[in-house]
């Protein structure tokens, strides 16, 4: 199958330090594939570079067979949802006006966006009367989940997700986890998930691609990376992380 | 009787358009001369408009000059000397055939010679015998006390010293104001005055006469437009001769009611009327606080129209961002004097309110590109990132997300700039613009604390409602998200 999302040989430094080397990847379309690694390890940069937050310094990105660039950036991520730690909410807007900022910006019919957002409260489990809350007055949890609301308002044709549940304590995680997953089964998206969470990454993910100081260690699902290392660093990193989900 | 009031009304209906703007130096003579020609003007059937206390004589000519005010008061020694800047006794033929090269008439003389003079207590001169400055070589021990200024002009104590052949050990330099009140308590016997200061007659003190002739002549004149009205010249030279004796009770009355309208009535009334005219304050302090309302919220619009923008092109950093910043800042250093100072000689500025408005302007100009700028800059990595991934454009981002999260930061520098501005504009009164500044600068002309603050306290207290309003603004203006 046609990749949806290629990375070729794109690289990107800051300052003369290299956050990413130069790297060759591509994403299947409907697949969820789970980018790990410690931090500092490019996972972050390589998700910014495919929205051009980031322009590679090397390399090209392409988003549906086309090269992204600096002039079709708006045009791209509008067809890409971003989730990010935290939410990155607006905190000027309601839950509401931040869920329906782009269509609202966009001139979409209110008839359509209410039956969305209807949509979108049932899938995200998000209870309707908190729409008219702040962010501020939203528990972490409910945040991240109007947050997902954010990125699917649109039905991106990629969702891309830079450490969605990191700031969450561990029920409310799991919690979830347990959604995200089913959200992820229901739509059948092409999903990229950044993670430094081994037993999230296997959880969620049904590809992980391990990644260490800017380069691609391994590829693989859960199983192939705890049985058959291609490293030591791999190993390691499979051991330290061990958990619940293993 | 019946024929004047005719031609009034023809001179009033044909002239009705423009008013003819008077103009007068900060000092209380000349504001009552001032005054004097106001109702000489209006008697003739003309419309007329005040620019009172614009400042000095620079000030007075250029304005006279740029057609931004059409007469002023004036004296035939400063006309000479720091006008046309000649060392020559001129006539007043050759005055005026001068001052025609720039456009400009003067008047026949009013009356009074306002001069340098030396003056004594009465008591004192009599009981030793003082009429003459001559006089005063046989009394070289008297206690001399002289204005700064007095001291170091070239028509002043050293060339009169060694024109008279004085030699007076006991000199010292003392403020003019101050210099009255030592000389009534017998501090020092002799100073220098303006031949028509109030407080020769009400000091009891007398002028000793310059037997030779050693000042120059201040005679009082108006100086107006060669494109007034002729009607108006004629006026101006034909309404009577006011004496040193008249023009000094008249300075002293000013000075007693602090009110140069009425100072400037008595003299057109043959019976003076004792009865000083209530000043109608209420009336005078609502035009004062429109006016600095005006000239404050005028200015502070401009701040934001054009700070806002500037603030946000300083918010992007690099060498432009710092070069906003540092000449808004630099504008700031420049003293309220000397910046009102540097606007007057540019074109279309001038004597004028627009002039104090642009002044205002300028200072309103920091506190809200600096805000602006900081504001953004301050906006979290992770929600600019948010803005932008969402797929807004960069101006959606700005309007929709930038500026609403720096509200609060914004609000607050447009509201240290409308305070600001509410504090400066009293010095729109030095170039004639109006406003709660003309109270507290005749108050410190007159050295009266309660015209002082006529003028301080509505100051003060519309800084505090200014700030009060916007801060219930900011309840409207501030999203609540950021309020929570």
């Amino acid at each position: 199958m046609e990749p949806f999302v290629q990375l070729l040989g794109v690289s990107k430094s800051f300052g003369g330090a290299a956050a990413l080397h130069p790297t060759d990847l591509d994403f299947q379309p409907g697949l969820t594939t789970a980018l790990i690694g410690p931090s500092g390890c490019g996972k972050s940069t390589l998700l910014r570079l495919i929205i051009a937050l980031l322009l590679p310094d090397r390399g090209r990105v392409l988003f549906d067979k086309e090269e992204v660039t600096e002039a079709n950036a708006q045009a791209v991520r509008r067809r890409v949802g971003y989730v990010i730690q935290e939410g990155g909410l607006f905190p000027h807007l309601t839950a509401r006006a931040n869920v329906l900022l782009m269509s609202r910006h966009l001139g979409r019919s209110s008839g359509e966006t209410a039956e969305r957002l209807a949509e979108l409260c049932a899938l995200s489990q998000f209870p309707r009367p908190a729409l008219d809350r702040y962010p501020t007055e939203l528990s972490g949890g409910q945040r991240q989940r109007v947050s997902l609301m954010r990125a699917l308002m649109l039905a991106p044709e990629v969702l891309l997700l830079d450490e969605p549940l990191g700031a969450l304590d561990p029920l409310v995680r799991s919690a979830l986890q347990r959604d995200l997953k089913e959200i992820f089964a229901r739509l059948k998206q092409t999903t990229i998930l950044v993670t430094h969470d081994m037993g999230e990454a296997a959880y969620l993910a049904d590809e992980i691609v391990l990644m260490n100081e800017g380069r691609i260690v391994q590829r693989g699902n859960a199983t192939d990376l705890r049985d058959r290392p291609a490293n030591e660093f791999v190993s390691e990193f499979i051991s330290a992380q061990r958990s619940a989900a293993f | 009787m019946k024929i004047g009031l005719l031609l009034g009304l023809v001179a009033t209906s044909a002239l009705a358009a423009d008013p003819v703007v008077v103009g007068s130096k900060k000092f209380t003579e000349s504001y009552v001369l001032g005054e004097i020609a106001k109702t000489v003007l209006q008697q003739a059937g003309f419309p007329v408009q005040e620019r009172a206390g614009m400042g000095g004589t620079i000030i007075l000519w250029q304005a006279l000059r740029g057609g931004q005010i059409d007469l002023y008061p004036e004296y035939t020694g400063t006309v000479g000397e720091e006008i046309l800047k000649t060392k020559e006794d001129l006539t007043g033929e050759e005055m005026r055939q001068a001052l025609a090269k720039f456009g400009v008439g003067m008047s026949d003389d009013l009356g009074f010679n306002n001069t340098y003079a030396l003056v004594v207590r009465r008591a004192a001169a009599k009981r030793i015998g003082l009429q003459t400055i001559s006089d005063l070589r046989r009394h070289p021990d008297l206690r001399v006390g002289l204005t700064h200024e007095f001291l170091d002009r070239q028509d002043g104590w050293r060339p009169l010293t060694s024109r008279y052949g004085l030699t007076m050990p006991n000199v010292n330099g003392i403020d003019h104001a101050l210099g009255y009140a030592a000389l009534a308590r017998g501090a020092i016997d002799l100073k220098d005055a303006y031949s028509t200061d109030a407080k020769i007659q009400q000091n009891d003190l007398v002028v000793l006469r310059d037997d030779l002739r050693f000042f120059p002549e201040y005679k009082a004149v108006f100086l107006y437009r060669l494109k007034l009205d002729p009607r108006a010249i004629t006026a101006l030279n034909h309404f009577g001769r006011i004496d040193e004796a008249k023009m000094t009770s008249l300075n002293a009355a000013a000075e007693r009611t602090k009110n140069y309208a009425y100072a400037a009535s008595l003299f057109f009334q043959d019976t003076p009327n004792d009865a000083v005219p209530g000043r109608g304050l209420a009336p005078q302090l609502f035009r004062w606080i429109t006016r600095h309302l005006e000239l404050a919220g005028i200015s502070l619009l401009f701040s934001i129209l054009i700070g806002l923008p500037l603030g946000i092109a300083a918010s992007r950093g690099r060498a432009v961002g710092q070069g906003i910043l540092a000449v808004v800042g630099m504008i700031q250093t420049i003293p309220s004097l000397a910046l009102l100072a540097l606007l007057v000689p540019v074109p279309f500025l001038g004597i004028s309110a627009t002039t104090a408005i642009v002044a205002l302007f300028l200072y309103g100009l920091l506190p809200i590109v600096r805000n602006t700028a900081t504001g953004i800059q301050d906006i979290p990595p992770a929600l600019r990132d948010s803005a932008a991934a969402l797929g807004l454009e960069p101006g959606a981002r700005l309007r929709k997300i930038y500026l609403p999260l720096a509200s609060r930061t914004i609000l607050a520098g447009i509201k240290t700039s409308a305070v600001i501005n509410i504090g400066t504009a009293t010095l729109a009164a030095l170039i004639g613009a109006g406003g709660l500044g003309e109270p507290i600068l005749s108050g410190l002309n007159l050295n009266d604390n309660a015209t002082i603050l006529e003028g301080a306290i509505p100051a003060a207290i519309l800084a505090l409602l200014v700030q009060g309003i916007f801060d219930l603004l900011d309840r409207f203006l501030i999203p609540r998200g950021l309020r929570l």
